[in-house]
């Protein structure tokens, strides 16, 4: 180390680097794949008599064609999630990026949401409720990553789907799942379209930001 | 392949003359491969992602069946040929069981029982074919199990009949060749991997809740195992051949999985 100086700029990198944009594309587009044609196979043998997918917004023209999407983009989102995860513990982004999560700083985020006063100036970095949504939407992934392979195998993994309470239970547990991440997609991207600059950034990579620097309280 | 072709009922007699599909294999292998990289290329066009009749263009389900067959042998790798699905009670079981074929109850053609026989072929040393009299007189063995179908539901039925891979043993088939496939009176037709018609909770079913299987299920002799979804399940059988070259089923034509276990 000669002097703070070079030190400081080998360590700037763009707020979302090359490989954590193609990582969240990616995967956005394995979870649209599978969301799509979940709701085919879903539509053949519903769960609640109220509910069917409108056809158009399937993937598909017959189950088989629903079956076969999401036995594909399961590899899809199973092998990016895994190198995203490997990527987002082995850099540190999300030591730097998604911890700590203060309930109290929650409760105050979502008051300011409710009244509209959300700060948004700064996009490098977090509050505690997009942290807690983005912590959250990843443990639903792994959950739904598991109860699928459940759902796919439930004699071969007969242990584990008693765990859960049965086949069924583990079906309505992969459809509230999904629900959940629907209910994130919906926020997620209200709200980037509410603050554009995210979308570019997730697209060109944003700002330089100093990856060894603390965040900032505010 | 060192075995001598057997006759078969799924086939023509007259095969197809090996050496075509010898002197032509590089060709085959190359439109193989032309058609994955197509399909991965047409993954640009989901960016148009509304009604998507995609999903049917012979290049996207080329692509689509070509990873579907790659899950074939993720799932014949994961098959755990010796455990056992769980079993239930006599008082879980569903009555009657719950109807399922290719089309309505009521376009179910019965099976004369009489006059019904079960033929054999393939890699089997004795291929005389069984009566329905004698396979009933076979020892039974039950199982409680679950039946899961492709689409969701699910129920517990309660099967007996004569274990698969004591039958195979019986008739002297070739439990080291791959396949176990089944011709139904309904021109149905299913394929078994050898390790799935091995498994011990596979059997030829001629009993459900101990009373001889009705017309709409199966009778006189339906396929029932543990370790696959529902329409693996074959019923009215009237053949069974035991052969190392894969028979496309009534589904996997249609672009279902294959293997389909669970």
């Amino acid at each position: 180390m000669s002097n703070s100086f070079t030190v400081k700029s080998t360590r700037r990198h763009r707020l979302h680097p090359a490989t954590l944009r193609a990582l969240h594309w990616i995967n956005a587009l394995a979870m649209i794949l599978l969301i799509m044609s979940g709701w085919k196979i879903y539509n053949d043998e519903v769960l609640f008599g109220w509910l069917h997918f409108p056809e158009a917004l399937t993937l598909g023209v017959w189950a088989q064609h629903g079956l076969q999407w999401h036995f594909f983009a399961m590899w899809i989102l199973m092998v990016n999630g895994i190198v995203y995860l490997a990527y987002g513990f082995s850099t540190g982004r999300f030591r730097r990026k998604l911890v700590p999560i203060r309930p109290a700083e929650v409760v105050a985020e979502i008051r300011k949401a409710l009244s509209l006063k959300l700060a948004h100036g700064d996009i490098t970095h977090y509050n505690a409720v997009q942290k807690l949504l983005y912590v959250g939407v990843m443990l639903v992934i792994v959950l739904q990553v598991v109860t699928g392979w459940l759902l796919w195998k439930p004699i071969q993994f007969s242990e584990a789907v008693a765990l859960f309470g049965g086949f069924q239970a583990v079906r309505l547990i992969h459809f509230l799942g999904m629900a959940a991440i629907v209910g994130f997609l919906v926020i997620h991207v209200a709200l980037a379209l509410l603050v554009p600059r995210t979308i570019r950034a997730m697209v060109t990579g944003g700002p330089l930001v100093d990856g060894t620097s603390a965040a900032p309280a505010e | 392949m060192a075995r001598s072709p057997s006759p078969s009922i799924f086939r023509p007699k007259q095969g197809v003359d090996q050496s075509v599909i010898a002197d032509n294999k590089k060709l085959v292998q190359a439109i193989d491969r032309r058609g994955l990289l197509r399909g991965s290329l047409s993954l640009g066009a989901l960016t148009m992602l509304t009604g998507c009749n995609v999903s049917d263009t012979d290049t996207m389900q080329g692509f689509l069946r070509a990873i579907s067959a790659f899950n074939d042998k993720v799932q014949e790798a994961i098959f755990r040929p010796n455990h056992l699905a769980p079993t239930y009670s006599a008082d879980q079981v569903a009555r009657p069981p719950r109807f399922n074929a290719y089309y309505d109850v009521e376009d179910v053609k019965p099976v004369d029982g009489a006059t019904w026989k079960l033929e054999l072929a393939g890699l089997i040393q004795d291929r005389r074919p069984w009566t329905a009299q004698q396979l009933y007189a076979l020892p039974e063995e039950e199982w409680i199990i679950r039946h899961i179908c492709v689409e969701g539901w699910d129920y517990i039925g309660q099967w007996s009949g004569v274990n698969l891979g004591q039958f195979l043993k019986r008739i002297g088939a070739d439990t080291t060749a791959k396949y176990v496939s089944f011709k139904c009176a309904d021109d149905y037709t299913e394929t078994l991997d050898m390790a799935t018609a091995l498994h011990p909770q596979t059997i030829l079913a001629t009993k459900y809740a101990r009373e001889p299987i009705t017309d709409p299920f199966g009778f006189p002799l339906r396929l029932r195992t543990a370790t696959k979804l529902g329409f693996k399940n074959a019923k009215w059988i009237t053949a069974m051949e035991v052969t190392n070259t894969f028979i496309p089923t009534f589904w996997s034509k249609q672009g279902f999985n294959w293997f389909a276990g669970i």
